[in-house]
């Protein structure tokens, strides 16, 4: 019951982020800030995180393949597969659940409890899109930083291969080439997108609607990462489901 | 001036205001007072609009809030300006940037005539040289100077205050105090003020309601607060030891 009160707020304020909108100049301003915030913010850990990650997937195939049957590119291959297809674009948005989510859940609830959203109200502007719109378009922008985080990861199985000795750099080379379909990129960046909206709107959803103090904003944090990364698992099946299978 | 008649509020089936009629009166300081939880803010959020009355009406220059169009209603809010109990100061914000924001949201007027408008606002709260500071390098008297300021940038004709003076020491809160009585009687602005502050009383009671329990238990003025045998504000304003002992000096 109480579910289902949570998603419908949850899309009447959806449609509150649409309709009579912020100032263009103002929201230009409030768009450059979260793309600094959201965005370029993530690039540091996003990057750290798949370039090693990747370097584990390789080491990982290059440790399971014994047989002298299996060719060596095979190692190129599955970490191309398995960075592309799963860990770049599902993985690399579960951590951001934690890193964005937080940030936008516990920005908008400190607003709430300070009581700077109601300000917004009295003057009469719309502040649900004033305060989630931005974070909307500025998350449009994700697929390049999985974009960033296919190509560490992929480089980061490659120095890991030659640094381990796993396979010769040429093996590994045919091995990312090997079998390629776009579509699979299309499809990571499909679903990129559709993590993006829920990486947006549902911390965003947490801190506006919070009650209580300051201990409350780190509670609605907690639940924030816990429904966006919940949702996003869930929609990656549905979304792997429909688009590949 | 402000009328309400029989405003009646209520939160998950209790009655927090229950039937509450007054008139605030332009050019004076109309206080709302009462102990904590008593619905001062619930009352305050429900004349800004923030909250909708269960029943009731309220009435904006005889004009029946109920009974305006969207556009009415986005007019009179323009007409309204509000301190927040904690200053609600948007903290990424610089001063200058917090009091030109109502102006740059809602005003179609240049950059520099709505700076100059700002500039003239903070002066008027006496607070120069702050202008590009951020409200976290600032004391709680000053960013209440600043919630004020923002609150006056577009000239409204009705100024809601929640509690201006809570966390700030005697003296300051008695400057903000009278500096908010001053902006009132030089634009004859429709002032209410939530207080539960006996020395805001003494200074700028000018009417008062008090409301206890979600009721309307007295009202009067700072003349009257000490004239009335009436129990219930009696011990409100008696509860301190400082104020029993003045009552009996006094006698
Ligand atoms: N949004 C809300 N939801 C539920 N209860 C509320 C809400 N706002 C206020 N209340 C309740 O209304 C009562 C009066 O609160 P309030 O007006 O804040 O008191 P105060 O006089 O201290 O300003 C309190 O019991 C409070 O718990
Ligand atoms: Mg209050």
């Amino acid at each position: 019951m109480k579910l289902l009160h949570h998603i419908g707020a949850y899309f009447i304020m959806l449609r509150l982020v649409f309709i009579k909108p912020t100032k263009a100049k103002v929201m230009q301003k409030l768009i450059f800030q979260d793309v600094q915030d959201l965005i370029i913010g993530s690039l540091g850990i996003v990057g750290f995180l798949s370039f090693f990650v990747g370097g584990v997937v390789s080491i990982q195939t290059a440790l399971n393949i014994e047989s002298p049957l299996i060719p060596k590119n095979l190692v190129g291959f599955a970490t191309r597969q398995s960075v592309i297809l799963e860990f770049a674009p599902t993985f690399m948005c579960i951590i951001l659940a934690g890193k964005v989510g937080s940030f936008i859940t516990s920005s908008i609830g400190t607003m709430r409890v300070t009581e700077q959203i109601d300000a917004l109200e009295v003057m009469g502007i719309n502040s649900v899109n004033y305060l989630v719109f931005p974070k909307i378009v500025s998350m449009i922008l994700l697929p390049l930083v999985i974009n960033i985080s296919m190509f560490l990861g992929i480089l980061g199985g490659y120095a890991a291969t030659l640094y381990g000795g796993f396979s010769s750099s040429a093996d590994f080379i045919e091995g990312i080439q090997m079998d390629f379909e776009p579509f699979h990129v299309a499809y990571a960046f499909i679903k990129t997108l559709l993590f993006a909206m829920v990486l947006a709107t549902i911390p965003s959803y947490h801190g506006y609607f919070m009650k209580g103090g300051a201990l409350e904003v780190g509670k609605a944090a907690t639940v924030a990462f816990v429904w966006t990364s919940v949702v996003i698992i869930v929609l990656n099946y549905f979304v792997t489901q429909l688009l590949l299978a | 001036m402000i009328e309400l008649r029989d405003i009646r509020k209520s939160f998950d089936g209790v009655e927090v205001l229950k039937g509450i009629s007054m008139t605030f009166e332009p050019g004076k300081t109309n206080l709302i007072i009462g102990q904590s939880g008593s619905g001062k803010t619930v009352l305050l959020k429900c004349l800004l609009g923030l909250h909708q009355p269960d029943g009731g009406t309220m009435l904006f220059n005889n004009r029946a809030f109920g009974e305006m169009d969207d556009d009415e209603q986005r007019t009179l809010r323009r007409e309204m300006g509000m301190v927040f109990q904690g200053s609600a100061l948007f903290d990424s914000m610089t001063v200058l940037e917090n009091v030109m924001f109502p102006m740059q949201m809602l005003t179609k007027q240049s950059e520099t005539a709505i700076r100059k408008a700002a500039e003239e606002v903070i002066e008027r709260v006496n607070l120069v040289e702050s202008n590009h500071k951020l409200p976290a390098e600032l004391s709680g008297g000053m960013q209440k100077r600043v919630a004020i300021a923002r609150a006056i940038v577009m000239k409204p004709k009705y100024l809601f205050c929640d509690e201006p003076n809570s966390g700030l020491d005697p003296k300051t809160a008695i400057v903000i105090d009278n500096l908010v009585r001053e902006i009132t009687q030089e634009n004859n602005i429709t002032t209410v003020i939530n207080s539960h502050d006996m020395n805001s009383v003494m200074e700028i009671g000018d009417t008062i309601l008090f409301l206890k329990n979600g009721v309307k238990a007295w009202k009067g003025s700072k003349e009257l607060i000490f004239k009335t045998d009436n129990k219930a504000i009696c011990d409100f304003v008696y509860s301190s030891n400082l104020m029993k002992k003045v009552k009996e000096m006094y006698q």
